[in-house]
């Protein structure tokens, strides 16, 4: 049976634009301006979804973000698919199809509501208390919760929306356009400041706008008028930028801002393409203007959650602005005045008010007169005790309200509705504020939380500011601006003002029923189902601080952040605990104040842009000889070339033989490197290198270990003496930028007074390298005029040269023990170098290897990888590299460590090789070395740093570090793995070729 | 995010910036001279206040210049921006 709950045309609807929409899999039909809240309740539609842990059936709530209950999922299962969607903000259009959440099989039955039943089972804390022990068990429990539980689906495809960030910078940025917010906006452009003035609705105005009584007047005109016309004024100003649908998200430090602007979200799916979703806006504002209004309080009593209970406000709202009656049979629950101007409202359009219960006993209003006048029965000093209605609120039981409010007295009567609005008084929105780090005080008259303190230049007005009343906003608008913007005066100085509300309330925490106390269900927090008990019975088991009762009800901690009843929660903590309000102080609310997609988070930065990458300049070459990429660092490096079915073990044997017999060609050109000049150049090495360098000659290589003041190793590499003072530097591909950092530190803080300059060169170069026993003749092949006698061009040695017109720098250096060259070129030459030195090692099977490879051959030398065999708790004596340190130096970085308690320990881990005893058996990297494995618990001596398969030795080999690995050459260790137990033998981490003849072979 | 007033290049986001730990602790010019404790004092000791804070900072993103900054770490608001080898301005 559908009604019809449109009554008159609302502010910002189109009667002539009729919008068709699917709820639950039905069709509905609504009109453009409607949110889908508003179409939904003109289709009489309240029950939306169940709660988070009861399953109880949940009803739309309110009218803006603050929404707790009507949140949706939308387009189910397509790749736009979107969780946890406020009915409440979702304009509606052609195709809209949305869906209740949380539950199964459907929002009319759900299974999950036996949860409703077993509530007396679930109280605060459920979770922690069952289901954490035994801990073994936790596993199990998780995963039923996890079906169970949990707001809407996210979706299982890629997003097809398009999103984007934008910065903006403006001398004014003013939050929220209701009255306050529009007024500032005029005065501050009007002022010839840079303004943007942002609103989360499609329009602007806030409550105000569709204020149409004459209780309210601005200049002998109804305030909804007054403000059309600003509104209007404002839309002509130059300097002044609006954005509608932009909602704030984060306030941070120094006035920096997020905000989301929506710009497609209103509009039919098939009208989308190709225009941006999301923009992400982040703002920087000399001045910050929050005019954020204020949201509704609820009231809390027993079963104060049913479908049909609606905030007296939005309940105005959906009257007024979307021509919608949320019922038939209304009733409004009040301990202010504000429910009065609801009241007037719906008697403005006909629609039916059963009566008015007010918590006050007296109060004199002209709203009420008002009211009265109509003959609407209004009970005063009473209390809803109670209602019914399981799916929809059909009864409410009021009695009269004790004089100090504790209990309830007198018979009960019972009253029948559809509908029941709440209100309770309002709650400055301070979110933002807070956010920023400004501290609130509480204004005991009223009870509320209003900004004190600011931490930037900033600004609170209007309803956030604690003026509820439209006399007290005109007035203190425009008076704290002049003091704000330093100005003389503004147009709105001498408005006349005609403002009806009486400022009285009668502020109950939590409303008694004539149940007894343990059998009610008063929610707080209607997402996360946080009842007054559960927030009581966190206080009887000792919990005190706000914080912790927030997290052990989960009161505040739903996608709404508990924007309506936090306040309540503190106000029974604070009767319960006898604690002041204004002492206990607030729960931190946390950015996003509405919760962000991640499309909006990420913006472009998808697909190939999610995460920058750096190629080599002979990476297409890699990539045209099928090439597997390893990410080292930001790079893209290649790892091995597979031939034909070729798996990664194969082509990595493969690559490491040819490599030993003949001839293989590495892309270095990853490496940092680092270009040192000045005269202090020799010294500055002794500094940062553990190894004496003054005596380098021009022309000649060394190998570096690099210390971090604590004396563990940081980074390694050979440098070249170019010139008397002149050097180039390798590091680490991972560690080039770290490494420029650490040294650009010590030369302008610790060092200034070193004449050295610092270049970082990297990209300005590709590096070959040519290994193996032909790497001569291939090389000399590249460079025909340059002499390769040992002689001339011995190992660790550099030499300029040319191929072609292309100057090169040859060194003859190795990472694999192998005699070998690397030949830097000006990197735009590096893919030509790297096909010539290919079509001169044609015939000596010239093998491009990658960076398993690598690592396969410097193992089998036993020479290190900073990073995979040592982790910042390795000293080069723990390497069993005291041959790099320098006794001789007077200081270098580092060097005072490598004699600390701590570090002269013998039984610090030390690198050492192992061998298995069964030579086919390849060790895990990282699986854990021990030598009894009948000691329990069983101690852990070290770890397997690296392991491979040596095609050349034909034997498994690893490196590790162990206890006090250096004095147990050759004893047995086991290495424990799930199914298994590895016997191993410690050897010389050298494996091969300990003489290095192969360097000049 | 904070605004920092790079003293080469004036203001910046503080994303382009690279915190650098405590200002002032001088490397000592003979390490070897220190017991162990000493040398301790020098390479773990670090106050981490909460208040004003004399700190380092590295113009990462942008000059690569070291400078100081005197920053109060509750509500970061900066107090000074200066070079390194200057005197902090304010006490
Ligand atoms: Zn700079």
């Amino acid at each position: 049976m559908k009604k019809n709950l449109r009554v008159k045309t609302g502010k910002v609807i189109d009667e002539t634009y009729r919008i068709s929409f699917k709820f639950n899999g039905t069709t509905y039909y609504g009109f453009k301006g409607d949110t889908l809240a508003s179409a939904l309740l003109a289709n009489d539609i309240h029950l939306v979804g169940r709660s988070f842990k009861y399953h109880r059936p949940r009803g739309i709530m309110t009218a803006g973000s603050e929404e707790p209950n009507a949140i949706v999922q939308l387009h189910n299962k397509s790749s736009r698919t979107e969780p946890n969607v406020r009915a409440t903000e979702i304009e509606i259009y052609e195709g809209l199809e949305a869906s209740s959440q949380n539950c199964w099989p459907s929002v009319n039955f759900d299974i999950g509501g036996i949860n409703n039943l077993l509530s007396p089972l679930l109280p605060a804390g459920f979770y922690y208390k069952t289901f954490m022990w035994p801990a073994s068990f936790w596993e199990k429990y998780e995963y039923f919760i996890r079906r169970s539980a949990g707001l809407g689906k996210s979706p299982t495809k890629p997003d097809p929306d398009i999103y984007e960030h934008k910065y903006i910078h403006c001398d004014v940025l003013i939050i929220g356009a209701g009255i306050s917010g529009i007024m500032a906006a005029k005065i501050a452009a009007k002022n010839g400041l840079k303004t943007l003035l942002v609103e989360e609705k499609p329009n602007l105005g806030g409550s105000t706008i569709y204020q149409n009584s004459d209780h309210f007047k601005i200049n002998n005109q109804n305030s909804g008028s007054w403000l059309e016309k600003e509104i209007n004024e404002i839309k002509k100003l130059k300097n002044l930028e609006i954005k509608t649908r932009t909602s704030v998200a984060a306030y941070h430090g120094y006035n920096f801002l997020l905000a989301r602007e929506n710009l497609t979200d209103h509009l039919p799916i098939n009208q989308r393409k190709n225009k941006t979703r999301h923009k992400l806006l982040k703002i920087r504002a000399k001045k910050v203007i929050t005019a954020t209004g204020s949201i509704e309080r609820p009231l809390i009593f027993d079963n104060n959650d049913r479908p049909g209970i609606l905030l007296s406000s939005a309940i105005k709202r959906f009257a007024d602005y979307f021509g919608v009656a949320c019922g038939e049979k209304n009733i409004l629950f009040t301990n202010n005045d504000s429910a009065y101007e609801t009241a007037i409202s719906l008697i403005q359009k006909g629609i039916n008010i059963e009566a008015i219960i007010d918590n006050r006993e007296e109060v004199n209003s002209k709203l009420i007169y008002e009211v009265e006048k109509n003959n609407i029965k209004i009970f005063k000093g009473y209390t809803v005790t109670d209602t019914s209605g399981y799916k929809r609120i059909n009864k409410i039981s009021i009695m009269q309200l004790s004089k100090d409010g504790q209990k309830v007295v007198g018979s009960k009567i019972i009253l029948s509705c559809d509908c029941l609005g709440v209100s309770g008084g309002w709650t400055p929105a301070v979110h933002l504020f807070t956010q920023s780090g400004g501290k609130l005080k509480f204004r005991e008259d009223d009870q509320v939380f209003i900004p004190n303190i600011y931490p930037s230049d900033q600004l609170s007005i209007g309803a956030c500011n604690g003026d509820f009343t439209l006399d007290e906003i005109l007035v203190n608008t425009p008076k704290s601006l002049i003091d704000y913007l330093n100005i003389k005066n503004t147009e709105y100085d001498n408005l006349e003002i005609s403002s009806s509300t009486n400022k009285s309330k009668r502020n109950v925490w939590l409303l008694p029923s004539d149940k007894i106390f343990g059998k009610t269900k008063s929610f707080v927090d209607y997402q996360n189902d946080a009842t007054a008990k559960d927030i009581k019975l966190a206080l009887r088991e000792g919990f005190r601080s706000i914080e912790h009762v927030k997290r052990y009800t989960t009161t505040g901690m739903g996608t709404d952040q508990g924007k309506l009843g936090n306040m309540h929660a503190l106000g029974i903590i604070s009767e319960t605990a006898g604690a002041k309000m204004g002492e206990l102080g607030t729960t931190t609310f946390r950015p996003p104040y509405t919760p962000l997609t991640f499309g909006t988070i990420v913006g472009r930065n998808v697909g190939e842009y999610f995460d920058i990458f750096r190629k080599t300049p002979i990476h297409d070459w890699h990539v045209t000889h099928k090439a597997e990429f390893e990410n080292v660092g930001q790079w893209k490096r290649a790892w091995y070339y597979p031939k034909e079915n070729e798996n990664m073990h194969e082509a990595v044997q493969r690559e490491s033989k040819a490599a030993r017999e003949s001839a293989g060609i590495l892309d270095a050109s990853t490496l940092g490197k680092i270009d040192i000049q000045g005269t202090d150049a020799s010294e500055f090495l002794n500094r940062v290198y553990t190894n004496a360098w003054s005596k380098l000659a021009v022309g000649k290589c060394r190998y570096g270990l690099m210390l971090n003041e604590d004396g563990m190793v940081y980074d390694d590499g050979v440098t070249t003496r170019l010139g008397e003072n002149h050097y180039i530097m390798t590091t680490t591909t991972g560690g080039a930028a770290n490494v420029m950092g650490k040294l650009e530190d010590y030369l302008q803080t610790e060092w200034p007074e070193l004449d050295v300059y610092l270049t970082s060169v990297t990209d300005h170069f590709a590096t070959v390298s040519v290994c193996g026993p032909n790497s001569k003749k291939i090389v000399s092949g590249v460079i025909p005029d340059l002499d390769f006698s040992d002689e001339s061009f011995p190992h660790m040695s550099f030499k300029n040269a040319k191929i072609g017109k292309i100057n090169c720098r040859v060194m003859r250096i190795s990472f694999t023990g192998e005699h070998s060259y690397e030949i830097n070129v000006q990197a735009n030459y590096g893919k030509s170098v790297w096909e010539k030195c290919m079509e001169a090692g044609k015939d000596f099977n010239i093998t491009p290897y990658g960076t398993e490879t690598m690592h396969l051959l410097r193992a089998e030398k036993g020479f290190i990888i900073v990073g995979q065999d040592t982790d910042a708790t390795m000293t080069p004596i723990d390497l069993q590299m005291d041959w790099i340190v320098s006794k001789k130096k007077y200081d270098f970085i580092g060097k005072r460590s490598l004699y600390r308690s701590d570090t002269i320990r013998e039984d610090r881990k030390q690198l050492v090789g192992l061998l298995t005893d069964n030579p086919n058996e390849i060790l895990e990297e990282g699986a854990q070395i021990v030598a009894d494995i009948n000691k329990s618990p069983i101690e852990m001596l070290g770890h397997v740093t690296s392991s491979y398969y040596s095609p050349n030795l034909k034997k498994s080999i690893a490196l590790g570090v162990v206890k006090g690995g250096k004095n147990m050459m050759g004893q047995k260790l086991i290495i424990p793995m799930e199914k298994k137990n590895i016997n191993v033998t410690v050897a010389d981490p050298v494996f091969l070729d300990k003489e290095n003849k192969r360097l000049n072979a | 995010m904070f605004i920092i007033n790079c003293p080469f290049c004036g203001e910046r986001e503080q994303s382009e910036f690279k915190a650098g730990g405590e200002a002032h602790i001088i490397r000592p010019k003979q390490p070897t001279e220190l017991s162990d404790d000493q040398w301790a004092e020098y390479l773990f000791m670090r106050k981490n206040i909460k208040g004003i804070q004399f700190e380092r900072w590295n113009h990462a993103h942008g000059c690569r210049k070291w400078f100081n900054v005197v920053r109060d770490t509750s509500n970061d608001e900066i107090k000074a921006v200066y070079k390194m080898g200057e005197k902090p301005p304010v006490q």
